[in-house]
């Protein structure tokens, strides 16, 4: 293990601990105003009036006709608005807020204000869509002769639900329009995507925003984009109040519903197969988007890009469709397209070992790619490919093979056991070419004259141990005790734009800025000065530039490799089933602290059990989240899996700082498919979708 | 003549005047600022909120005033000051058990709970201590080896 590794006590631990910490919802509220957001009950509708109601003093609306900038909120496509105008597109769809300073007040008047709508027809099913947010196409190779050629051809469809992030602080915002500027400050991954947003909707330039990132009780994704939402809103109510702070902390259901899921999915695999091997694979993938676009099309690219799974697949046609429908928009979450299709190519792939008579792992391991073979965009798997020794990690831990057999020759009982494993991949940093051409990271160093060492970025630690991690780099690299280098909670006034804290990118690409920093200050270091450096973000020369239009190109500069097995013990006469254990070996590249890698491991690897078994989240048939709370939506306690294991495999990578690469996203992306290979073992047949309950287990027994 | 509600909060005697109907939860944050005590969920499904009642671990969003006359409260503004809390303390940090630090404090004090009951607990009895705090983070496994360790190090305490 390097130095680098060993763990130190996290920065933030102590304050966390000990319950001083100040998330948004603990700053003390005499003299803030609250507010609270009504929504559109219907799933479409044309807003015909808000009718007139006499307010308290002290009170106010915003709507609409309030927004002093552009009614839209800064995303990707800037088709949400801040707050609606003629129509509304989901059940939810923010119409206006109220706005005052007695809480109890704010909830009875918003429950009172009557708005009028005329019901529009609705598209609650994605299969009924026909509005079409992006469409994707690409390939390679010369899939039509592969098919026409092929001994045997394969098709399946593969369907995914709903995930919530579940974070345990739900989203929340406190904002003060003061002297011209906006401040504001809350639960965030992204300060500058918050601060371009408000800008644009206040009509503001960069400098009358400020934007401070509170102590964030988790995101996974679910605080990438949903804060620059809220933020709008609660500026715009700002703006109008009069020099108070405007408050708006979301109650766990208002969070559950209305804020983005991870996207559900259908895919549709058709695979040719010749000489016992596959030759091409033509796929098609639709995510639900929900009803305005927000992330759609960079999730919806990275589970294209992943759509072949970790298998050399050389003739190859991917389209994929973002569809609008009018539930709640879908966006980030923790693997960002990847669960999904790595899900339905695990389940194509052991479906096709089964109808050959062959076990899937070495069927898998028969296709795997390698060093130098070709992406699924006709880049470049530039770096070693540790799979085989990763898969042969998790053999060891696990038992699989011969568990495997076991099972296989079990005799029917009420107890059946079975045991899978899935292999995957999560491409480390942003896709294509969004570094180079979108986030341009700016990083800096401030020294003071007494020799402490601050970082200047807008990371946001999370939980996931950034500031950490980073503070462990510039330290290595100036030799200081880590008490002397310091990193605080972004403050855009503060800091420059190192990019958002999303795609793993964080210790990756901006922990490598870093060391380039301190090597440079360095360099240049005078006691006793007060001295600043700065280092941009600089693409790789081995990449192959990324061509978006035609997804073509290296779509990442290296990837975060894993192999994972679960075993569990299905109960036939209850259906209900528990997870025996589950093994894993994830390779990240140097864990620059190895506690933290190893808490994020087997976190998201829980994230992703939980996404395939109880998280079931649906909507009732007028298009509303039914499951908006911890009674209804079901994560993973300490008791569903008692048996976790996890093994580091490091497979450097140059370019990150000592050898890292992307972490955070990787554990959760393949569970799934190890979780439902060993369910199909254990019920002896396919399954094609996620999450699989215990009355999904039961409806196949009684068919069969 | 009212008195209000007394009870013990943190070693100390004190009052509260108003609704014996109104969380425990929103008293402690709001009318004492022990914002250690995190709200994630205010329907006792979540445990951040977690806060000893006489000793037994509680959900404070389920716990009325009214019940709470004659008690005593310990939230982590209490636990914190004690060497029972110094020991479980270096034992998170060792593992590095906080991540986001939202479940932390009610996690702290589910395992207190433990270890009063239970000096040497297995695993399966720290699991099922924990089980109504959930951790969106960790997977757990750092959290239950905290205890383990605890349980190890600050041998005497409990």
């Amino acid at each position: 293990m390097k130095k680098i590794s060993k763990s130190v006590v996290k920065k933030d631990h102590q304050t966390k601990i000990d319950g001083t910490a100040w998330y948004v919802g603990d700053y003390p509220q005499a003299g803030m105003l609250h507010g609270r957001i009504v929504r559109s009950p219907h799933p479409h509708a044309r807003i015909i009036e808000i009718k007139p109601y006499a307010l308290p003093e002290g009170y106010f609306i915003v709507d609409h006709r309030d927004v002093p900038g552009i009614n839209e909120v800064h995303i990707v496509k800037d088709d949400t608005p801040v707050f609606a105008v003629e129509t509304v597109e989901y059940i939810g769809d923010p119409v206006l807020m109220v706005v005052g300073p007695d809480e109890n007040t704010v909830l009875r008047i918003a429950g009172e204000i009557e708005v009028v709508y005329e019901p529009l027809p609705a598209t609650l099913d994605v299969r009924d869509s026909i509005t079409t947010f992006f469409d994707y196409n690409f390939g390679k190779g010369d899939p039509d002769s592969a098919f026409a050629n092929a001994d045997k051809v394969y098709q399946e469809e593969f369907e995914t639900g709903y995930q919530e992030q579940a974070y345990l602080e739900t989203q929340g915002m406190i904002a003060t329009f003061a002297d011209g500027k906006l401040s504001i400050h809350g639960s965030m991954q992204c300060p500058y995507y918050v601060h371009g947003a408000i800008a644009k909707a206040l009509g503001l330039t960069p400098d009358r925003v400020r934007v401070v990132q509170d102590i964030t009780g988790g995101g996974f994704g679910g605080k990438e984009a949903y804060p620059s939402i809220l933020a709008c809103e609660v500026a715009v109510a700002a703006y109008h109040a009069g020099g108070k702070p405007v408050r708006v902390i979301f109650d766990r259901r208002e969070d559950m519903e209305f804020t983005s899921k991870r996207h559900p999915s259908l895919s549709t695999y058709r695979v040719a197969v010749k000489d016992r091997r596959v030759t091409a694979m033509d796929i098609d993938v639709i995510f639900n988007a929900g009803g305005y676009t927000t992330l759609s099309a960079v999730v919806l690219q990275r589970g294209l890009i992943a759509a072949p799974g970790v298998y050399n697949v050389e003739n190859l046609r991917v389209r994929g469709r973002a569809m609008k429908t009018n539930t709640v928009p879908n966006g980030a979450y923790r693997g960002f397209g990847g669960p999904q299709t790595f899900f339905a190519v695990e389940m194509m792939m052991n479906h096709i070992a089964r109808d050959l008579g062959e076990e899937p792992l070495p069927f898998k391991q028969r296709h795997l790619v390698k060093q130098g073979d070709a992406t699924s965009t006709g880049g470049i798997y530039h770096f070693p490919v540790p799979l085989p020794d990763m898969i042969a990690e998790v053999e060891q831990m696990s038992g699989y093979s011969q568990k495997r057999a076991t099972y296989n020759t079990a005799k029917p009982e009420r107890f059946q056991r079975g045991i899978g494993i899935s292999i995957w991949f999560h491409g480390a940093g942003f896709t294509g070419s969004g570094e180079r051409d979108h986030i341009k990271a700016v990083t800096r160093l401030h020294k003071t004259t007494s020799g402490y060492v601050e970082i200047l970025a807008s990371q946001s630690d999370i939980g996931q141990g950034i500031k950490t991690t980073l503070c462990k780099i510039v330290a290595n690299e100036l030799n200081l005790p880590l008490e002397r280098v310091t990193y605080n909670n972004p403050d855009t006034d503060r800091v420059p734009d190192s990019g958002p804290t999303v795609a793993s990118r964080s210790l990756m690409t901006v922990g490598e800025l870093l060391r380039r920093a301190a090597i440079h200050l360095r360099s240049e270091w005078k006691e006793g000065e007060d001295q600043t450096v700065e280092e941009r973000f600089v693409e790789p020369d081995f990449v192959i530039p990324f061509d978006i239009e035609k997804f073509q190109g290296d779509a990442y500069p290296t990837y975060a490799w894993a192999a994972s097995a679960v075993e569990v013990e299905v109960d036939t006469l209850t259906g209900v089933n528990k997870v025996l254990g589950a093994w894993a070996s994830f390779d990240v590249g140097t864990p620059i602290d190895y506690n933290i890698v190893v808490g994020q491991m087997e976190g998201g690897l829980m994230q992703g059990l939980g996404y395939a078994s109880m998280e079931q989240m649906a909507t009732d048939n007028n298009g509303r989240i039914r499951n908006n709370s911890f009674s209804d939506y079901l994560i993973p306690t300490s008791m569903d899996v008692p048996v976790l294991e996890v093994k580091m495999h490091v497979e450097e990578y140059p370019l990150g700082p000592y050898g890292a690469k992307g972490a955070g996203e990787l554990p959760l992306v393949g569970m799934p498919g190890a979780y439902m290979a060993a369910m199909e073992q254990a019920l002896n047949r396919k399954i094609q979708h996620i999450p699989f309950s215990a009355e999904d287990a039961l409806l196949g027994a009684t068919q069969e | 003549m009212d008195q209000g509600i007394e009870f013990q909060l943190n070693g100390e005697r004190v009052s509260y005047t108003g609704s014996a109907t109104t969380r425990l939860l929103d008293v402690l944050r709001d009318n004492f600022a022990l914002t250690g005590v995190k709200c994630g969920c205010k329907e006792g499904e979540c445990g951040a909120c977690s806060v000893l009642l006489d000793g037994k671990l509680v959900n404070s969003c389920m716990v009325a005033m009214g019940r709470v006359a004659g008690a005593s409260i310990v939230t982590i503004e209490g636990y914190s000051k004690t060497a029972r809390f110094a020991a479980l303390n270096a034992a998170y940090a060792a593992v590095s058990a906080v991540q986001c630090g939202f479940c932390t404090p009610g996690m702290i004090l589910a395992s207190e709970a433990i270890l009063a009951k239970t000096p040497h607990p297995t695993e399966e009895e720290i699991r099922a201590g924990i089980s109504g705090n959930l951790c969106r983070c960790t997977g757990y496994n750092a959290i239950v080896t905290a205890i383990q360790s605890a349980a190890k190090e600050g041998n005497g305490l409990w």
